[in-house]
């Protein structure tokens, strides 16, 4: 069955945007990531304009955030002033990153810089987490508990002044990184058009040290506010953000997203961790393969005011 | 007897340098008609078929039967400027280092004829009447670059319109109901371009282009996908924030309908 889209100007299939809704969903519940990542090169891939694909990617994961947040919420596993604190910093790192989005734009070569950035981020991140899941896996199997807060081992954030409690995380630490990870996280989402809970929750589990169950429904919390601000930016700049689409994408997102939900809270953190680092691995290498391989045809076509991410 | 003898060989003179006065036919012309002048595109669109009714009108019975009439129906969309780009290798990386831009593109391009392009008519004649996606002209902005490369530009343009049904074409698609009536049928892509499209239809007899004629179709959003549009243009801030509002409540819906705990 087929559905036009009044902003993208073309037809698709509704029962697509369903599944590929609900497979981000899914995916977006039992990890705590927004699914940004994920859905705004699906729609591309689908022959989504770039420039659509990435607002209405912000609107849609604002839905499976809130749902996911919501579950969290209820389970006592969302640290409110976490969250808040990383918000804080996130409004001015999204705002600076708004001013270099423009700036990059106006020089060229921006689908360049995300792609490199999307790999090089993702790559890291996820090869990261994979070596450190692969060893807790191991020494869980050798009989020790795997812990990753080890009592007595501080590592230097844990020296900086400015220390503020957070209790649902059972955490004492300064609010420096905390304002400086939000606001990093701010910049690069509002530059590669993701919520950034691909970065916060590694971020949190290591550097933090924040435990991982209350990782992912603070990081869904903060991933609500940057998206719905992503998505009022494009909405009055661009008129890019398709609602015909994102709701589709949504209604399957949600339902998905409770799912996984459910599904996460059977698996052990580092297994967890082990699977959302296997997902992040292969977006790089997807993405990479776009970039080093000999692309089917060189040339491309869009619109004289962008049209192309 | 000499003067009728004159005038006898006179009239013979003027019968024979212009034969059969009385028998000449007027010229043919050619008449479209739609059945509609404005398509309404609504959420349920996936592309279309658009039947155009024509008529040749005066034509030679006998050149009818024969079948040595032949009709091509073009649809033209709006024109809209396009940036063509062109990827390369840059230290391993495909990146795109050239790029050219056109106006005057027209957004989309369908046509359907009586028989296959080379058995109609003479492809100097199709370059004229600028008729088929080939002959479509296509000039860049900035015309310093060299013939070649420009070249290039222009048939990866159109090489990407053919792929995505944007430019279409139907060998047979327009067909004889009768002596001087025909239909033909016309792709409407599912992303076809809104706004004033124009069709062309061009007579030829015997390989010879004798007419043309041309009707207007506007294709628009229906009210409902109209009204989407104009609220994210006009009132973009509270577009967005609708946007927002409604992800939210369908994430609250959500975990109601589907909760799992």
């Amino acid at each position: 069955m087929g559905i036009y889209l009044p902003i993208a100007e073309l037809s698709v299939n509704i029962f697509v945007l369903l599944a590929m809704g609900a497979a981000v969903g899914f995916l977006s519940g039992m990890f705590g990531v927004g699914g940004g990542f994920l859905i705004t090169p699906l729609l591309i891939f689908y022959n989504i304009p770039p420039a659509i694909a990435v607002a209405t990617g912000a609107n849609q994961v604002i839905a499976s955030s809130f749902s996911g947040a919501l579950a969290h919420f209820k389970r006592g596993t969302l640290d409110f002033k976490l969250g808040g604190m990383l918000l804080v910093g996130g409004v001015f790192g999204s705002t600076l990153g708004i001013y270099v989005f423009s700036l990059l734009r106006a020089i060229g070569q921006l689908d360049l810089f995300i792609s490199l950035l999307y790999v090089v981020l993702l790559g890291s991140v996820g090869g990261m987490m994979m070596v450190e899941s692969v060893n807790a896996l191991r020494q869980s199997k050798g009989g020790a508990a795997p812990t990753l807060k080890k009592p007595g081992q501080h590592n230097w954030i844990h020296r900086l002044p400015l220390k503020m409690r957070f209790r649902a995380s059972k955490l004492f630490v300064s609010i420096i990184p905390v304002l400086g990870l939000g606001a990093a996280i701010g910049f690069l989402s509002s530059i590669m058009g993701v919520g950034g809970g691909f970065i916060m929750v590694p971020a949190l589990i290591y550097l933090l040290k924040v435990p991982t169950n209350v990782v992912i429904g603070t990081s869904l919390f903060q991933i609500i506010f940057v998206s719905a601000y992503t998505t009022i930016v494009h909405a009055t700049t661009n008129q890019t953000v398709d609602i015909v689409l994102a709701f589709v994408l949504m209604v399957g997102g949600v339902a998905g997203a409770q799912y996984g939900a459910k599904a996460g809270q059977r698996l052990r953190g580092e297994q967890l961790r082990a699977l959302l680092a296997l997902l992040v691995l292969a977006v790089a290498l997807r993405l990479a393969f776009d970039l080093f391989v000999q692309p089917a045809n060189v040339y491309s076509l869009s619109g004289v005011d962008g049209g192309h991410l | 007897m000499r003067p009728v003898a004159a005038l006898a060989a006179i009239a013979l003179a003027w019968l024979s340098a212009t034969p059969a006065p009385a028998v000449e036919l007027p010229q043919e012309t050619i008449q479209i008609g739609l059945s509609t002048d404005r398509i309404a595109i609504t959420a349920d669109f996936t592309g279309a078929d658009l039947t155009i009714f024509g008529a040749i009108e005066n034509s030679d019975p006998l050149l009818a039967r024969q079948g040595r009439y032949d009709v091509i129906v073009a649809l033209e969309g709006p024109t809209r400027p396009v940036v063509v780009r062109r990827k390369a290798r840059v230290l391993g990386m495909w990146i795109n280092v050239d790029s050219e831009t056109f106006d005057n593109v027209p957004s989309s391009y369908s046509v359907a004829t009586t028989r296959p392009w080379q058995d109609m008519a003479d492809p100097e004649k199709y370059r004229q009447l600028s008729l088929g996606a080939n002959n479509l002209h296509i000039a860049p902005v900035d015309t310093t670059e060299s013939p070649a490369t420009i070249a290039g530009f222009v048939a990866a343009l159109r090489e990407l319109k053919q792929k995505t049904g944007l430019y279409s074409e139907r060998i047979g698609g327009v067909q004889f109901l009768s002596a001087n009536l025909f239909r033909a049928k016309l792709l409407l892509a599912p992303d076809v371009p809104v706004g004033t499209h124009r069709a062309r239809a061009f007579l030829f007899r015997n390989g010879v282009f004798i007419k043309e004629t041309s009707a207007q179709l506007a294709i628009y959003k229906s009210g409902f996908e109209q009204a989407i549009y104009r609220f994210a243009m006009r009132h973009s801030l509270w577009f967005g924030i609708f946007a927002v509002v409604l992800a939210m409540i369908t994430g609250w819906l959500g975990r109601i309908i589907f909760r799992k705990d």
